[in-house]
């Protein structure tokens, strides 16, 4: 890889100080910024790590019953932390990549990467979660903005996630069998107001809601309330490990695996 | 440049770094530890696999500026003291659970990391555990069989 | 009843220690005084023709030492093909020159074009950008179909076509295969292709090499299954440097699976620019450089044709062959879709004729070579895949079909249509023996069991065969072969009676560091700790081989037993002087020479150090020392086989194959160390599942390769596999190698994919899916539940 400067403030205010230099990059676990960099398709000045600030590790569950999840707080705490308040959501951090990912990925890392495949991001847009950064809170529904692409700016750091817990909720995730990302991955979650479903590594527009499914399910919380329905092939991500009307119908088998887990 | 001091294996040592030093290169090239191989570029075989403050951590995909203070394991540190092969290391032995030896310290490492969370997993979270782990000679059999093994548990295994 | 020394016991592996304490030695854990590094500018496109390459802002990079094109490899050869295939019309392939960078064209994505020297790995990456190629894309010759046109673009301009070579075998045969065709009662045809795989050695390639200036001699340090071979083809071929001056040193190696059986371009690279440099020069290989430059294998397109009469007995065979060789002729390439394919098409089966077409065939790929296996799995595939079809369409039972044409017992040693003898087996006993292992007669509650969740049942078989104990030469030099294939050893048995063995074989995870010294252990009656195996240096093992094609035991193990039995020979001798006996009365047994019929003895080491320290010794008769060295050539390949089988379950929701058993009843004939040969067979295994169900290496048409990293290239991980059942106590021992025993490495692989394709195709057939006759492998979810869709 190129070489650059190596920054690892301690609090979040050194962090964005460092993040105002030429070409920074801040860094979370590194869990795909390393790989891309030995790869020579990023040449950061200065990598700017997320690792050592305190104030942005942890869980705790808020007054109003969200679940906060700092910003750099690594899978393998949210599986272990989550699990007794928001147990599918500690389910899918548990089944990232691999245990020792686990233990350096974080979930600011895999949310400002939005990578089309990763699992967080069903899970932030099937909660209606809020993406918290040090410059402004975004809703999920307007965080996500396409395949790699999200609602942050130049150096803004992912502080905090809070999720509203619902009353139930489900994760399925069929694995691309050689990285082990998402071939596609639906997150169902039912509040008392509605059903969210979100779909993650089966559209060229990267995480979707799908909206036919949660109407139905609103009526209906049961695999067979969604009957007939499907998505269209057309825009989902055709590649050696699936065709867009292979992933199209794994959506609908995942959404009513997730329903029936979930129920 | 850059120094770094950490613990690696019980042995507090300082390092020159660039802010590109991967933790593997610094154990391989500064510190002559050539146990910990590096098999992959993508973060995925786990040849790599070392322990960073008592945590499964692939050492290819984490900077060593990231680990003043840290204390680093690797697979030169697993033997018991007098130098006897540890409990996982002759369970590996004894089932056969290497041939080549090239993944072997990283599985060796990443069995460790599992007991040390869950001391008696059962063989689907065994298999599910090393996920991150490739093995192209054992076909996995024996090194499931070892860290059963060495969690004092027998698979079952019909020819046998 | 279980052994716990010598030839038929489980010993612990010695060499396991260094390597579960991270003291293993690889070639990377090398580093010599004064190192520098290369980086390699490799071709980003398929097929063009370079214009121009500018090395001048490089030349000024920081550290860069010197910066190598074709130019500089003007008066080095090309990097040769150790096989010479001559067509159906009797005449030889066509083999164009390799060059070690790339010169005037370049072939494949991957191939080397510069090479950067400089003082380090990043200093050499940063100068290798820096480097300007101007090429002019060429269309990319990908299927091989359409490279046998007319019109097709040219791989090599300088050849006439893209048609390497047009093999016919038997071709005599032909005219009678196309009779017994036009009046069998049934025929079945099959298309398949065998997947294009990546042999993915854990270990990626390394190579390290210095020139010593004052001897002007040079070592290459190199991740290689057969060191000699590799200073044979370099030395001689390639560098033109006598072979003492070249020292090869393939220290412990991280799995080869064929892959490192080959010489390679870096090899011959860092060995000619450490003489010019002047300084040692190291290349590692990354994951991704792996993927586009180790050889990778499979690659055919077949159709098979079975013919049968009404009782389902095989009349005749017939196949035709499209094998990929790549951009280039690898270093056995020619030898794999030919000899080591054509004649297993007799498979276990007493089909009378058999007649096979293989076109081979230069495609802007990565040259295909050989891979665990190498041509027995791509005939058994064919053969397996075929029957079961047969069986299908005819109504009858898949394992009573196979026992209706199994070569009998009693026909050994049996004369195959396609020239080889097999010298024993048993194939019924297999058989019999995996059907028993697997619980098959009570398959129908599992399949319902299945049912009643909503999933897909299914269960395969396939009999496999194979010729390994590679080789003899005299019928390998008739065949093609530029080398000869026998082995050697050196047994040095020292003062105090312990031994050191030098053996041409190459140890990379098979463990003949532990069972070579069981046999000699065994032969002498010596415990196995006072024998140490010493392999993969040219400067102190005989001139050897190597290790590929399961041939380690069968003709390695067999060099070494020679050279034991002329110590034993030596030392009988030296006892019977001692013991003031005549040496015919001389017995060995337990590390102990005595006189027949009496209690007077002396131990081994009283022989051994008699010999070094020959004060009362037979000087006039018997030169002092004990050091013999055996070379051992087989008179006939080795002929494991076996019966496997598999049970799947298919989720007809997404098309998922779960392996939920797999059982293998091998026949190794007479078996040395059961532990190790069990792991041989799990490993083996591990690799022909990933073959039928995950692993692919997929280019575009413009010849990129899209599954160019472990992102894409599914491996087998644990929980992909189950735990294996493995038998190996049919045994008929091999009847012209003295420890009679066949070779294991490659068996797990070549007898696998059709078990498990045949186990998924039951599933879907049972299920209903009556018109999925076939498909092509892998067998991923997308691939099964489309064919559910049809």
């Amino acid at each position: 890889m190129y070489n650059f400067d190596f920054a690892r403030p301690d609090t979040l205010q050194d962090a964005q100080a460092a993040l105002r230099a030429d070409d920074a990059q801040a860094l979370g676990g590194g869990q795909t910024l390393i790989p891309t960099l030995k790869q020579r398709l990023a040449a950061p000045a200065i990598l700017v790590s997320l690792t050592a600030i305190p104030e942005l590790k942890g869980i705790c569950l808020a007054d109003d019953g969200r679940l906060c999840i700092g910003g750099a707080t690594t899978h393998a705490t949210v599986a272990r932390e989550a699990a007794a308040h928001y147990p599918a959501l500690a389910q899918l951090a548990g089944n990232i990549g691999d245990p020792a990912v686990r233990n350096r990925g974080t979930i600011g890392g895999s949310l400002a990467n939005n990578d089309p495949s990763a699992c967080y991001p069903a899970a932030v847009l099937a909660s209606g979660a809020t993406v918290i950064t040090d410059r402004q809170e975004v809703a999920a529904d307007d965080y996500f903005q396409g395949m790699f692409a999200t609602a942050l700016g130049e150096g803004e750091i992912i502080t905090e996630v809070r999720f509203p817990v619902p009353q139930a909720a489900n994760y399925q995730k069929f694995v691309q069998p050689a990285s082990r990302f998402a071939l596609v991955g639906v997150f169902v979650a039912r509040f008392a107001h509605g059903v969210r479903v979100a779909v993650t590594g089966a559209s060229e527009g990267g995480v979707f809601r799908w909206h036919k499914a949660e109407a139905a399910l609103g009526d209906d919380f049961r695999a067979e309330a969604l009957g007939d329905l499907a998505v269209e092939a057309d825009g989902m991500i055709g590649d050696l490990h699936g065709t867009p009307e292979y992933r199209a119908h794994l959506v609908r088998v995942l959404t009513g695996r997730a329903v029936t887990a979930a129920a | 440049m850059s120094k770094v001091t950490l613990t690696v294996n019980g042995r507090t040592v300082t390092r020159e770094i660039e802010g590109r030093t991967l933790l593997v290169q610094l154990l391989r090239e500064g510190l002559g530890l050539t146990g910990t191989h590096v098999g992959c570029d993508t973060s995925q075989c786990g040849a790599c696999l070392v322990h960073v403050n008592g945590q499964a951590v692939k050492s290819c995909s984490i900077f060593a500026a990231e680990l003043e203070g840290a204390e680093v394991r690797t697979i030169e540190g697993m033997a018991n003291r007098d130098g006897s092969l540890s409990v996982i290391q002759q369970a590996f032995q004894d089932c056969h659970g290497l041939q080549c030896g090239f993944c072997t310290p990283g599985m060796v490492m990443s069995a460790a990391a599992l007991l040390q969370d869950n001391p008696r997993p059962t063989e689907a979270e065994v298999r599910h555990h090393l996920e991150g782990n490739l093995c192209r000679c054992t076909g996995y059999h024996n090194i499931v069989k070892a860290i059963m093994a060495a969690s004092g548990q027998d698979v079952a295994m019909a020819a046998e | 009843m279980a052994r716990d020394f010598g030839i038929g016991a489980s010993s612990k592996r010695r060499e396991d220690v260094r390597f579960l304490t991270g003291k293993g030695r690889y070639t990377d854990d090398f580093n010599r005084p004064g190192q520098t590094h290369v980086a390699f500018l490799r071709s980003q496109v398929a097929h063009g023709r370079i214009l121009s390459i500018n090395t001048a802002a490089a030349e000024a990079m920081p550290g860069v030492l010197q910066v190598f094109t074709a130019a500089d490899f003007a008066d080095a050869g090309g990097l040769p093909c150790g096989w010479q295939v001559t067509d159906r019309f009797g005449n030889v392939m066509q083999e164009p020159k390799h060059p070690v960078l790339a010169d005037g064209k370049v072939r494949h994505v991957g191939e080397p074009i510069v090479a950067v020297v400089a003082e380090t790995l990043d200093q050499a990456r940063d100068a290798a950008e820096a480097i300007e190629v101007e090429i002019e894309e060429l269309p990319a010759v990908m299927d091989m179909r359409a490279a046998l046109a007319e019109d097709a673009p040219k791989v090599h301009d300088d050849l006439t076509s893209n048609l390497c070579f047009d093999w016919g075998f038997v071709e005599e045969n032909k005219a009678k295969v196309g009779e017994a065709f036009a009046r069998a009662h049934h025929v079945t045809t099959l298309d398949l292709i065998n997947n294009r795989l990546v042999p993915n050695p854990m270990e990626p390639r390394v190579a390290l090499a210095e020139y010593d200036a004052a001897g002007d001699s040079y070592t290459l340090y190199t991740t290689s299954q057969n060191p000699h071979v590799i200073r044979l083809l370099m030395g001689a071929f390639v560098l033109n440097i006598p072979e003492h001056r070249l020292r090869v040193v393939a220290p412990d190696v991280g799995g080869g699976f064929g892959a490192k059986i080959y010489h390679y371009a870096e090899e011959a690279f860092c060995t000619r620019a450490a003489q010019m440099v002047g300084r040692p020069v190291k290349w590692t290989s990354t994951r991704a450089e792996a993927f586009m430059s180790d050889a990778h294998g499979r690659d055919h397109v077949t159709r098979i044709e079975l013919a049968l009469d009404e009782n389902g007995k095989f009349l005749a065979l017939r196949t035709d062959t499209l094998a990929n060789m790549g951009a280039y002729l690898s270093t056995f390439a020619p030898a794999v879709p030919t000899w080591l394919h054509g004649t297993l098409m007799a498979g276990n089966y007493t089909t009378p004729l058999i007649y096979v077409n293989v076109k081979a065939i230069f495609t802007n790929t990565v040259p295909v070579d050989a891979y665990r296996g190498a041509g027995r799995p791509e005939a058994t595939y064919q053969l397996e895949r075929v029957i079961d079809k047969a069986a299908r369409e005819m109504g009858i039972d898949p394992i009573e079909l196979r026992r209706r044409n199994f070569i009998q017992p009693e026909q050994f040693p049996y004369q195959t249509p396609v020239a080889v003898v097999y010298d024993t087996g048993n194939y019924q006993a297999t058989m019999d023996r995996v059907v028993e292992m697997t619980d098959y007669h009570n398959f129908e509650a599992r399949r319902a069991e299945s049912a009643a969740r909503g999933k897909l049942r299914g269960f395969g078989i396939a009999h496999y065969i194979e010729a390994c104990g590679i080789a003899p030469s005299n019928l390998v030099g008739q065949l093609g072969a530029r080398a000869g294939l026998y082995e050697s050893a050196t047994v040095r048995v020292n003062a105090t009676g312990s031994i050191t063995v030098f053996t041409g074989s190459h140890s990379h995870g098979q463990g003949h560091e532990t069972t070579f010294a069981q046999v000699v252990a065994d032969m002498i009656g010596i415990p196995e700790s006072q024998i140490e195996i010493a392999h993969g240096d040219t400067a102190n093992t005989p001139m050897g081989m190597g290790t590929y094609g399961s041939r380690s035991i069968a003709v390695g193990g067999s060099a070494m037993v020679k050279a034991t039995n002329k110590i034993i020979a030596k030392a009988k001798k030296i006892a019977a002087h001692l013991l003031e006996a005549s040496e015919g009365d001389i017995e060995l047994k337990d590390g102990k020479f005595s006189v027949a019929g009496t209690d007077r003895s002396v131990d081994w080491s009283g022989v051994t150090l008699a010999a070094y320290v020959p004060h009362n010794y037979p000087l006039e008769d018997l030169e002092p020392g004990l050091e013999e060295t055996a070379f051992y050539d087989p008179s006939n390949f080795t002929y494991p086989s076996g019966a496997y089988a598999c049970e799947v379950e298919v989720d007809p929701d997404t098309g998922k194959v779960e392996i939920l058993s797999f059982a293998a009843a091998d026949d190794f004939g007479n078996v040395i160390n059961p532990m190790i040969v069990e792991g041989q067979v799990h490993g083996g295994l591990a690799q022909g599942i990933g073959q039928a169900l995950l692993e692919v290496a997929v280019y575009d048409d413009e010849g990129q390769l899209l599954t160019g990293s472990y992102m894409d290239y599914a491996m087998p991980r644990a929980d992909d596999l189950p735990m294996y059942q493995v038998d190996h106590s049919c045994q008929t021992p091999c009847t012209h190698n003295p420890l009679g025993v066949k070779g294991c490495g490659e068996a797990g692989a070549i007898g696998s994919p059709p078990a498990v394709v045949n186990a998924v195709i039951d599933a879907l057939q049972r299920g209903g899916h009556d018109h999925v006759t076939h498909l092509d492998m892998p067998l991923t979810p997308s691939r099964v539940w489309a064919a559910m869709q049809r």
